[in-house]
């Protein structure tokens, strides 16, 4: 798993984000405006050395790391109120990496609450952990729904279970039904769990 | 042909419009932020509006292959309303976002105390946040409230180059020609302007600083009237270099004076002088 040391080596160089950090470490309230504005100084493009990971996601993971602790949770919770798809995004990539605890778990549930399937994909991240299991089966079958590839869902595996199985057996019915077919991925993951229960 | 609609808002249109729009050329275009039809009553409706179109509305353009962007105000009607006036201070929140490239739409409806105050204030607010403007006109009493309009723009301390006055027409386009400021005409079904007018307005005061949109909205309206005026535009002698300044270098210029407009993806071609301006500074 990418680690917050690999964002930081892979924006070394960065004097823009530097400074940035400095500041946000200084004074909590400047990354209401060095947050959005991080995309334009870091760039978007895909990070070389932090796969899945874009540069401005990076930078603005950085930035949340650098608040003083104590003010990490309001501003987590605020630059996602206010935040853009993108902005949205990145708070939720940054979430495993805060000491937020499960405070984050509503930002989680906002995101899969939405029909955006980049933000869904990264509320099933690592952080996931902290949701219930029916939340996060729903949120799996979501994906499926959604097209999403599997291999966004962090620990899917591990956390599979045999109502997750139940519910993609009856998605697979109403496709089967419908004429159309279900994700390779996900004929995949019913059979791994029909496999487990026989 | 390459298509930017400088001012549609897709929050009232379906994906069919989207996949007709991207059908006829429609590559980028800008949303700004105005009324809904529906009077809103809280701050917080204006929120969520406001996160619709720099989450949501983008999203979708973009499973279109259309790049969305947004320009964000309390529009000069709600202005009017105490209960919205708070508005102004949740703006900031949302200038410094990757798709808000101008403050916008402003100006004024009535031409009350309330829209002169929330006028100037989101004038201040574009110049604080290095954006340029998009100024509303007036549908009643349009030529003096138009000539309102550039007095207050005067009196801001913008640059008339960093403004763009819309919804103009045969009898105002005179006095913004003037002014210095960017000209906007927004082409209608029945009212507002009609391709055959818009194409005579050019031939008369030709192709400078001139933005041609279609205000697609919720009301009876035509999201492919920048396509049909373009035709027409074609069919009355003006080059293809002519149209593809209206529909798409003019909006880039003006718009790309935000330092926002990322148009790599969606016209690797969209290039305006070997492409300096599209990210502009910062």
């Amino acid at each position: 798993m990418t680690t917050l040391d690999d964002l930081r080596s892979a924006l070394a160089h960065d004097g823009w984000l530097a400074d940035a950090q400095r500041r946000v470490a200084a004074d909590s309230g400047a990354i209401a405006r060095l947050f959005p504005r991080a995309a334009r100084a870091c760039g978007r493009s895909p990070l070389p050395g932090a796969t899945g990971w874009t540069a401005d996601e990076a930078a603005r993971t950085l930035l949340l790391a650098a608040l003083p602790p104590a003010a990490v949770a309001e501003q987590v919770r605020v630059l996602y109120r206010f935040g853009d798809a993108n902005e949205k995004r990145a708070v939720l990539k940054a979430l495993p990496f805060l000491p937020v605890g499960d405070a984050g778990v509503p930002l989680l549930q906002d995101a899969i609450r939405t029909n955006d399937t980049r933000l869904v994909s990264a509320a099933l991240g690592p952080y996931a952990v902290h949701l219930d299991q029916p939340a996060w089966r729903q949120a799996v079958l979501k994906c499926v729904f959604m097209g999403i590839p599997l291999s966004t869902v962090d620990r899917l595996d591990d956390r599979a279970d045999g109502e997750l199985r139940v519910m993609l057996a009856g998605l697979a019915a109403e496709r089967a039904a419908a004429g159309r077919d279900l994700a390779a991925d996900a004929t995949a993951l019913l059979n791994r769990l029909a496999a487990k229960e026989a | 042909m390459r298509i930017f609609d400088p001012h549609i808002h897709m929050t009232s249109r379906t994906t069919d419009d989207y996949e007709r729009m991207a059908a006829a050329g429609v590559r980028a275009l800008v949303e700004p932020a105005f009324w809904l039809g529906q009077p809103r009553t809280a701050v917080e409706t204006f929120v969520d509006y406001f996160d619709s179109l720099v989450g949501w509305e983008p999203f979708r353009a973009s499973q279109f292959g259309i790049r969305h962007h947004a320009t964000i105000a309390l529009n000069p009607k709600e202005a009017n309303d105490p209960r919205c006036a708070g508005v102004i201070d949740v703006l900031p929140r949302y200038l410094d976002k990757e798709g808000v490239v101008a403050v916008g739409e402003i100006g004024y409806d009535s031409m009350t105390a309330a829209e002169d105050e929330a006028f100037a204030a989101q004038l201040a607010l574009a110049v604080e946040y290095e954006l340029p403007a998009l100024v509303h006109t007036p549908h009643r009493d349009k030529a003096r409230g138009t000539e309102r309009s550039l007095k207050v723009v005067a009196e801001s301390g913008i640059e008339p180059g960093r403004v763009l006055i819309d919804h103009l027409n045969e009898v105002t386009v005179g006095i913004v020609r003037e002014s210095g400021c960017w000209l906007g005409f927004s082409i209608y079904p029945d009212t507002k302007m009609s391709p055959p007018r818009m194409v005579e307005i050019l031939k008369e005061y030709g192709t400078e600083r001139m933005l041609v949109n279609s205000a697609a909205d919720w009301g009876r309206s035509d999201p492919l009237l920048t396509r049909a005026t373009a035709d027409l535009m074609l069919e009355s002698g003006f080059s293809a270099d002519d149209v593809d300044q209206v529909l798409w270098r003019n909006p880039v210029e003006f718009y790309g004076q935000s330092g926002k407009l990322d148009l790599d993806d969606v016209a690797p071609e969209a290039l305006f002088e070997g492409n300096s301006i599209l990210r502009g500074g910062s």
